[in-house]
């Protein structure tokens, strides 16, 4: 084997590892939901290129008010599904739609958009 | 029947079912329950809808001095939590102005009353969000006249600001339009309209009367974009591809190294705003999922052209450092593959555009307007500003703008549209009407019952969205495996670069480069992710126009691996009313049928017993003239006795005429050979003497033999389940050809004999009706509710059938079935596409055949497998039941 390709054999391994970490391991931070006077957990979430926040943590048993504002053409988002909770809605560019549940169990709950390109995690506790 | 809302629970009521009524402030109320009542009597200055005090009506448009408080209903949307309803009353409480603040949670409203001098509505509309919650109300646009200047548009907008009932105002000079939400209790489109025109402004009906369809437009703009990225990058790739293969090219072969490389240069330059311009998404896209530690097909087509690009102009700037024989550039790689994958993104969204084709019909079906009857006056109004209680005029040939029920009139109704049955329902007083379907024949009034979201047209838009978001449990496995695709791809276009350049033949660098951009092109997530939820689109909107609402993904899987089908007898297989099926008269008598039944039927206009509304209809319907019954007597559990015409009439069971001492003349066989039809006989005797026997029975829809028998045919084992006597169900079983019987089946435990037959291993559906066999259609695998008009939120059930036929259970399972091949198609497509297209792009054929993919077949296969995906799943458009009947294919038209 010459120099360059064990160069190039340990650079695409470790090039791999970084890929396996960054992807899948690496933490990622959430977003805690504000609690309003009424008792409603409320969060901005920005949809563009993937969710913003996209880690968020509520209450378990408190509603919940996600105001998704879609700030993109591209068709994969056009569209929010919480599958656990039953709840999906079309999200049109520019216009804030808020999705309002509760969530019973904690646990950690999966939001996609329709292609399940888009992910994001509501973590209830 | 009218039905009531109780004020205190909310909870909707017949109004003859009430268990109290009370009468408060001139009104009627009623109750559900003793315990609503006690609450009620409590306080009902809670619960009760204060009256608005009659307004001034607006002509001038300017703010009018109203004397003394003013009381307005305000609708609040999304109000979930009883306690919530505290929080809103402070907040409206601390409003300076506000005398009294009631929020009432049933209904969801805010009753405030205010002193107009100090508060307004946008005071009180703002204390209201202030708590998180919003303000419903009626929109609309006004078109205004030579609105020129700008300052104009404070002074409009203060106008109707300053109009009562009205919550917001603004006005657009760009579409010289107001828009407009207030409250249609306290205003209407004639007084937004003077409160414009009093400020010196002529007003004209908005342009766009119907809101645009957004959603289209946003389509149709992206699809533009797209498309017109396509075409530069299109045009750009001509050129570039044939410097790319000088070889091939006449005037190129013979040109030194030296003028290639600087049309090389030239391609690099050209191909820079292809990359940063059609591909600008990819790499914004990409670059927005990094950020967020994920990647998507973005990601990898950006990392595919962008290494295709850097690379080729580091071996324009620096051939020297490259081995020789590996100083080609690849420009054309990066102009085409952007222009397919634009393209195919393009076609995708026109595809999928057509997927949601039934929701908009649906939409579409909606009427504008409707004639209402106000102060004896009729008039077109906006069908937004239709309030319930409201008397609608609807002439033929009309759309029925709302639900209700007639009050005056009748005709003939075409409700295909909602329920899927093509011929027209005869409607007469007292029947429901449903908005948006058709008048036919004759002109009637209806009062609303439902307006605005509470419509059935509403509630089935609603429903047929919410499923079509929904996820069937088959796309797991797919969702599973997209969530590691693209970092899984990136890191196998890692490996090959690395197998190629330690392994591959020379130049070992090129090689290495091309299947590795390859593989980045080739990959598909978005055929994966289209997979399920195209086909799901679709399949629920199919449903849809044949008058079946599916409940979302799992209800659909579950209809399709149905193996057996308990069918409730009453009301499902049968009407679910007794019906006149027979008269026999005595042989020895001269006396006709018509007339015997003439006489029974005379003496049943006195009974109440729903058997004898059976006969006395019967007998009308054969065009009989029934005198008033004299000295009318009716005996419990015998029959009824009564003088008609001069003779005594006697009406009713064996034990009836033995007790009156009749001889039966042989008609006893008759009576018994009636039971065995599941019928219920009854003797008539006039004078004493036996007349003949009349005999009432729940008679069988008339498509439900059919429909058993498509069933059968599909496969599925049918059951029907009933608390009727063995003899009677065994009768209506062969009737319809149905071969296993549960009868005797007590309600409460028709749950449990689903859950008998579950046991056997089988996946059972339960069809019946959505109140009675709630239990039972929980506890099924799949619950049919057979509604019936506006009833379609049936929440026990998965599949709710608007037309009460059992055709549609029979379309609900070919529907799902139907869906469900298509969604396994795709999904084996799309797999087997990523797997069988990623290894043949890394080259694992090429040291058995030779056989390497260009990047270029790579990008248009990329391109045209995610339209495919999209392609098969509007082949599903063209579903047609097969098993039902023909006429069930109307559907939406």
């Amino acid at each position: 084997m010459t120099l360059s390709q064990s160069i190039v054999t340990m650079g695409g391994l470790a090039l791999s590892v970084l890929i396996v970490w960054y992807f899948w391991f690496s933490q990622k931070k959430g977003t805690r939901a504000a609690v309003a006077a009424s008792g409603v957990q409320e969060l901005d979430v920005i949809v563009k290129g993937g969710y913003m926040p996209d880690v968020i943590v509520v209450k378990a048993g408190q509603p919940v008010r996600l105001n998704f504002t879609r700030q993109e053409t591209a068709a994969c988002s056009e569209m929010v599904v919480f599958g656990d909770f039953g709840r999906s809605a079309k999200l049109p560019t520019g216009e804030t739609v808020p999705i309002e549940f509760t969530p019973e169990k904690p646990g950690e709950y999966e939001f996609t958009c329709q292609m399940g390109m888009f992910r994001g995690k509501l973590i209830v506790e | 029947m009218i039905k009531v809302k109780d004020p205190v629970c909310g909870m909707e009521i017949k109004k003859d079912d009430a268990a109290a009524v009370r009468t408060y402030d001139g009104r009627d109320y009623y109750f559900c329950s003793a315990d609503c009542e006690a609450q009620f009597v409590q306080n009902p200055e809670h619960y009760v809808a204060p009256r608005v005090e009659a307004i001034p009506s607006v002509t001038t448009g300017v703010p009018e001095k109203v004397e003394g408080p003013v009381r307005a209903e305000i609708p609040i949307i999304g109000l979930d939590c009883a306690t919530c309803v505290v929080t809103i009353e402070k907040s409206l409480r601390a409003v300076p102005g506000v005398q009294q603040a009631t929020v009432n949670f049933a209904n969801e409203m805010a009753f405030v009353t205010y002193d107009p001098g100090v508060a307004d509505l946008e005071n009180l509309t703002g204390a209201i969000k202030s708590t998180g919650y919003r303000v419903g109300g009626a929109k609309t646009r006004i078109g205004i006249k030579d609105l020129r200047c700008a300052s104009c548009v404070t002074f409009i907008e203060e106008a109707l600001k300053g109009t009562h009932g009205v919550l917001d105002a603004s006005v657009n000079v760009g579409t010289q339009e107001a828009y407009v939400e207030y409250l249609p209790e306290m205003t209407d489109l004639a007084g937004l309209r003077a409160a414009i025109e009093g400020v010196g402004y002529r007003t004209r009906p908005a342009l766009s009367e119907e809101p645009l369809d957004k959603e289209q437009a946003e389509r149709q703009a992206e699809y533009r974009s797209l498309m017109s990225k396509f075409w530069f990058a299109a045009i750009i790739s001509v050129p570039v591809l044939i410097t790319a293969y000088p070889q091939f090219a006449p005037f190129l072969r013979d040109l030194p190294m030296d003028a290639l490389r600087l049309i090389w240069a030239g391609a690099a330059v050209l191909t820079l705003p292809v990359l940063l311009w059609s591909g600008q998404h990819f790499f914004s896209g990409a670059w927005s999922a990094f950020k967020h530690r994920s990647a998507d097909m973005n990601t990898l087509i950006a990392l595919g052209t962008a290494a295709a690009w850097l690379y080729s102009v580091v071996i324009l700037v620096a051939p020297a450092i490259f081995p020789k024989g590996t100083a080609e550039p690849f420009f054309d790689v990066v102009a085409v593959v952007i222009s397919l994958v634009v393209l195919g993104q393009a076609l995708e969204l026109r595809a999928k555009g057509r997927t949601s084709e039934a929701i908009k019909k649906l939409m579409g079906l909606q009427a504008k307007t409707a004639r209402v009857v106000r102060n004896e006056e009729e008039m077109d109004i906006p069908i937004e500003e239709v309030l319930v209680g409201d008397v609608v005029l609807v002439r033929p040939g009309e759309k029925v703008p709302v639900d209700g029920v007639i009050v005056e009139g009748s005709s003939a109704v075409d409700e295909s549209m909602i329920t899927g049955e093509s011929i027209p329902v005869e409607k007469a007083v007292g029947d429901e009407v449903i908005g948006a379907t058709i008048n036919k024949t004759g002109s009637f009034k209806f009062q609303a019952i439902k307006v605005g979201k509470d419509t059935a047209l509403a509630q089935i838009v609603k429903m047929v969205q919410e499923a079509q978001g929904s996820k069937a449990p088959i796309a797991r496995l797919a969702d599973t495996v997209s969530g590691y695709f693209v970092p899984m791809v990136m890191i196998i276009a890692v490996l090959t670069f690395v197998a190629w350049f330690d392994f591959g033949p020379q130049p070992a660098l090129i090689f290495a480069l091309v299947t590795s951009v390859t593989v980045l092109i080739i990959a598909c997530p978005c055929a994966l992710g289209l997979a399920t939820p195209m086909s799901l689109m679709v399949g629920i909107g199919k449903g849809a126009e044949n008058g079946i609402l599916i409940r979302g993904g799992e209800a659909l899987q579950a209809a399709q691996a149905l193996d057996t089908v308990v069918l409730d007898k009453t009301g499902t297989i049968t009407k679910g009313k007794p019906e006149l099926t027979d008269v026999q008269t005595t042989n020895d008598r001269q006396r006709t049928t018509d007339e015997v039944l003439r006489l029974a039927a005379s003496v049943e206009k006195a009974s109440e017993h729903p058997l004898a509304q059976a006969i006395v209809d019967g007998a009308r319907a054969r065009g009989l003239k029934l005198p008033d019954p004299q000295d009318f007597q009716a005996v419990p559990g015998h029959g009824v006795v009564a003088t008609v015409d001069g003779y005594r009439v006697v009406l009713g069971n064996l034990k009836m005429m033995q007790r009156e001492g009749v001889t039966l003349d042989g008609l006893e066989a008759e009576a018994v050979r009636l039971s065995d039809e599941g019928k219920t006989p009854m003797y008539v005797a006039l004078d004493g003497q036996a007349a003949g026997v009349i005999a009432v029975a729940d008679t069988v829809k008339e498509d439900s033999t059919e429909a058993i028998a498509a069933l059968h045919k599909m496969g599925l084992e049918v059951v029907m389940i009933t608390g009727d006597n063995e003899r009677t169900a065994r009768a209506i079983a062969r009737q319809v050809g149905v071969n296993r019987v549960l009868a005797e089946v007590l309600p409460e435990d028709k749950a449990h004999n689903v859950h008998l037959l579950q046991a056997e291993g089988k996946k059972v559906a339960m069809v019946g009706d959505g109140i009675n066999d709630a239990p039972a259609l929980a506890q099924a695998d799949v619950g049919f509710a057979i509604g019936t008009g506006t009833d379609v939120a049936i929440e026990a059930s998965d599949i709710t059938l608007i037309k009460g036929s059992l055709q549609g259970v029979v379309t609900a399972i070919e529907v799902s079935r139907a869906t469900m091949r298509n969604i396994k198609q795709n999904l084996f497509g799309a797999f087997i596409y990523n797997t069988l297209g990623v290894p043949v792009a890394a080259g694992v054929l090429y040291p058995f055949f030779g056989l390497l993919l260009s990047p270029l077949i790579a990008g248009a296969a990329m391109a045209f497998s995610s339209v495919t995906v999209v392609t098969n799943a509007n082949r599903l458009r063209g579903f047609r039941p097969r098993y039902s009947m023909k006429r069930e294919a109307g559907g939406v038209k």
